[in-house]
């Protein structure tokens, strides 16, 4: 009898999570950036999966089938748009054979449409110059106020899929816009003594952290945006770090050390792996904790530098 | 205007439009010869008085001259006005339409090589509208402004479709008796077109403009809003026979299809047919499973159709499972049926069976990679003599071992389809320099031992190199 309740009990208990989990509004993200943004408004009404992970460059992610299963039962894709997933999230979108998370479905939404934008290239472009995005930069997630921006716009479109809960939504926006506020505030002040601090980047991750917080971008270990590191372009730029006194080269995770260590030997610069997007080190595991990370790190370092 | 005419309510309105459209076409035509119907009315009186016949031609030869004059004026006016525009005398490239857009940053001192292009002059402001002479009284030639067609401000241009070429340059050095390609070949320039159609479907065109003549090597419809999970697609399109076979030039790993496909799927065409394939997302907690259903007009490759019975059949199931968030597994198994060229009652029937596996590490996937392929073919052809049961595979094996350096091997092991007692066979190593995304250079030692005997060492070398939009990549 007992074993019979137990079981009739069990049985209950999982058609319940059942029903509370079709009634989640199911999210696909392109990056766990957005999908921590999607967690901090949507709390417990959503359930949210980021196709790429923090510590792989999103722009060389894989169209893997697995993927099409997740979109296909998706209510919203939130992507970083700016041509960012262009090589591995069209033919994903076709393949899911949902017409609701393709672009201009109601559940489509690109997180860069409200968001300031940094490096709209002007005039002629051409591949000569690279892998560059003709969109503007798609980095643009690392200014806090960018991220309140996409909170803000992922509120709206949570909201528009499911008015029952738009209030729950506007409340949980609240208090994030209240937590990132006050972060903001802390992160700023930390960095405020190193305003104007000269570093280089490996790839061009960082112009809207650098705007934010005051940095200030003098070179990049990639000669031109997606061309490797070339023998010619590290020695100019590291007669350039050595003239200017550049001490800090910023790495993200998912690129070859070898050749920001040798110009860190070189010229006594640090080389710091910084990262660009939640996930990408187990500490930063979300939105606001990513800039608890990257900052400490950014200071702790500026620090010792000036102490010495 | 199609579009009004389709409304049934604005028939009216439509209707008028023609008619005035109509009779705009038709009035500079009536004004050039403005003979033929004036000298009907006037023959009657003519045979009176020959002297009031001589006056009206004169007359009209006055009226000819002066339209012919201001025709000409207003020539001359557009020439001027298009050299205006383009910047470029008159009669070079007349379509070219000078950039708008503001030069990147311009350079306090500009090079001393300034690009060609780049004009001096500030630009142009695209003109809405060229002032020509009004036409000539009474000419009724179209008058006052005329539009200017192509302007740059017509943001219709925003829906054009991605656009991409990729060139396929292909060279050959060595011996091979049986079937030696050229030293150099620029083998084929894929041009694709690309765009979402309506809210329910997408096009993809890609053309192939080759030695042999422009061919579509695939072009489609995909619907991609039908319920139930299905995806749909019509057109000309490559048939889900194995891997290999779907796959375009630049997406292989090789500069050469594998002996199998040539041997058994009919040359390096492949299998590439009109029809429609329908498939369906199968829907379960442990796999990715796909079923695909095709049927094609029946002439492609092996397959030969000698009456619109003749269809050929294509089923196919792929099942894909990550192992690990590196490594996955992908096999697939297929089955073609159609018509063959021996005639009406003889067909040929295909089984393909392909595993790939692969590994790439997500935080050093810009520097590794690794895929392992395999793809066994089945084919059984009926002709005069008897069945024909013949067997081909390749093993192959990609590894990237640097940023833009990729090295593989392939082993190709094939009867051919026509005899099975023929086999070819033969190993082949590739090494592949990726200068960026947009180009790669491949060379690849090739040695295969054909069935006559004869064997064949060759170096096989590549270039590829892709303009124009940046086209999602083939899993």
């Amino acid at each position: 009898m007992k074993k019979w309740m137990t079981i009739a009990l069990a049985l209950a208990l999982s058609l319940a999570t059942a029903v509370r989990a079709g009634a989640q509004t199911k999210v696909v993200t392109t990056t766990e950036d957005l999908a921590s943004l999607v967690k901090e408004i949507g709390g417990e009404k959503v359930s949210v999966e980021s196709l790429a992970r923090g510590y792989q460059d999103p722009h060389f992610v894989e169209a893997k089938p697995s993927f099409v299963i997740k979109l296909h039962s998706a209510d919203l894709l939130a992507v970083v748009g700016r041509e960012l997933e262009v090589a591995w999230l069209p033919p994903l979108i076709t393949q899911s054979r949902n017409s609701k998370v393709a672009p201009g479905g109601p559940g489509y939404l690109d997180a860069s449409e409200t968001v300031k934008i940094l490096d709209i290239p002007t005039g002629q472009i051409t591949r000569a110059m690279g892998d560059v995005h003709p969109q503007g930069n798609p980095h643009y997630w690392l200014d806090p106020g960018n991220g309140r921006r996409i909170a803000k716009a992922i509120e709206g479109k949570l909201g528009q899929l499911s008015p029952k809960d738009a209030a729950f939504f506007a409340q949980r926006y609240a208090d994030f816009d209240r937590r990132l506020t006050e972060a903001e505030g802390r992160w700023k002040a930390a960095l405020a003594p190193y305003k104007g601090a000269k570093i280089v980047t490996y790839h061009r991750s960082w112009p809207n952290f650098a705007d934010a917080f005051g940095l200030d971008v003098v070179g990049y270990v990639e000669p031109k945006p997606g061309i490797p590191p070339s023998p010619a372009h590290t020695l100019t730029l590291m007669e350039e770090m050595k003239r200017q006194g550049i001490k800090l080269i910023l790495v993200e995770p998912y690129f070859d050390m070898k050749t920001p260590n040798a110009i860190g030997r070189d010229t006594g610069a640090k080389v710091l792996v910084m990262t660009p997007s939640v996930g990408g080190v187990k500490e930063a595991s979300d939105y606001i904790k990513l800039f608890d990370y990257d900052i400490n790190l950014l200071v702790s370092t500026l620090k010792s530098q000036a102490g010495h | 205007m199609y579009d009004w005419c389709i409304d049934i309510h604005r028939t009216r309105r439509c209707a008028a439009v023609v008619v005035a459209f109509a009779s705009l076409l038709t009035a500079p035509a009536s004004a050039q010869v403005p003979a033929v119907p004036s000298a009907v009315p006037a023959q009657a009186p003519a045979q009176n008085d020959p002297q009031q016949l001589r006056q009206e031609l004169d007359k009209l030869r006055q009226e000819f001259e002066a339209i012919r004059d201001a025709y000409g004026q207003r020539l001359t006016a557009l020439e001027a006005r298009i050299a205006a525009t383009s910047g470029v005398p008159a009669g070079t490239a007349p379509g070219a339409i000078p950039p708008v857009t503001t030069l990147p940053d311009a350079p306090v001192n500009p090079p001393a090589t300034a690009p060609v292009v780049a004009p001096a002059a500030a630009p142009v402001p695209p003109a809405t509208a060229a002032q020509v002479p009004a036409g000539a009284a009474g000419a009724e030639g179209p008058q006052g402004a005329l539009p200017v067609y192509g302007s740059q401000a017509a943001s219709s241009k925003i829906f054009n479709p991605d656009i991409a070429v990729i060139g396929n340059f292909l060279g050959a050095v060595g011996k091979n008796d049986v079937a030696p390609g050229p030293a150099f070949d620029m083998s084929e320039a894929e041009t694709t077109f690309q765009a979402i159609v309506d809210p329910y479907a997408r096009a993809d065109f890609f053309l192939s403009f080759s030695p042999e003549g422009v061919e579509i090597e695939e072009g489609f419809l995909t619907l991609t809003s039908l319920p139930g999970g299905l995806l749909a697609k019509v057109g000309k399109m490559k048939q889900q026979v194995g891997k290999v076979n779907t796959l375009h030039p630049h997406s292989l790993s090789w500069t050469d299809r594998p002996l199998a496909n040539i041997n058994l799927l009919g040359g390096e065409e492949g299998l590439a047919d009109s029809g429609i394939s329908v498939s369906k997302l199968i829907v379960n907690p442990l796999l990715f499973l796909e079923a695909t259903g095709e049927v094609y007009q029946g002439n492609s490759g092996v397959f030969q159709s000698h009456s619109r019975s003749d269809v050929s059949w294509v089923a196919r199931l792929r099942g894909y499972r990550d192992i690990t968030e590196a490594t996955n597994l992908d096999v697939g198994a297929s089955y073609a049926r159609g018509h063959n060229d021996a005639g009406a009652d003889f067909t040929t029937e295909l089984v393909a069976v392909d595993a790939t596996l692969r590994y790439r590490p997500l935080q050093r996937a810009l520097y590794r990679r690794f895929l392992g392929r395999t793809e066994l073919f089945w084919s059984r052809r009926e002709q005069p003599d008897g069945r024909v049961p013949a067997f081909g595979m390749y093993v192959s094996g990609d590894y990237q071992f640097a940023r833009r350096w990729f090295g593989g091997v392939r082993y190709d092991w094939s009867e051919r389809a026509y005899d099975d007692r023929l086999n070819d066979k033969g190993p082949s190593f590739v090494l592949t320099f990726w200068p960026s995304e947009f180009s790669q250079v491949r060379g690849q030692y090739r040695r295969i031992d054909f069935a006559e005997g004869t064997t064949s060492n060759e170096l096989l070398f590549q270039f590829l190199f892709s303009i124009g939009a940046h086209g999602a990549h083939v899993f």
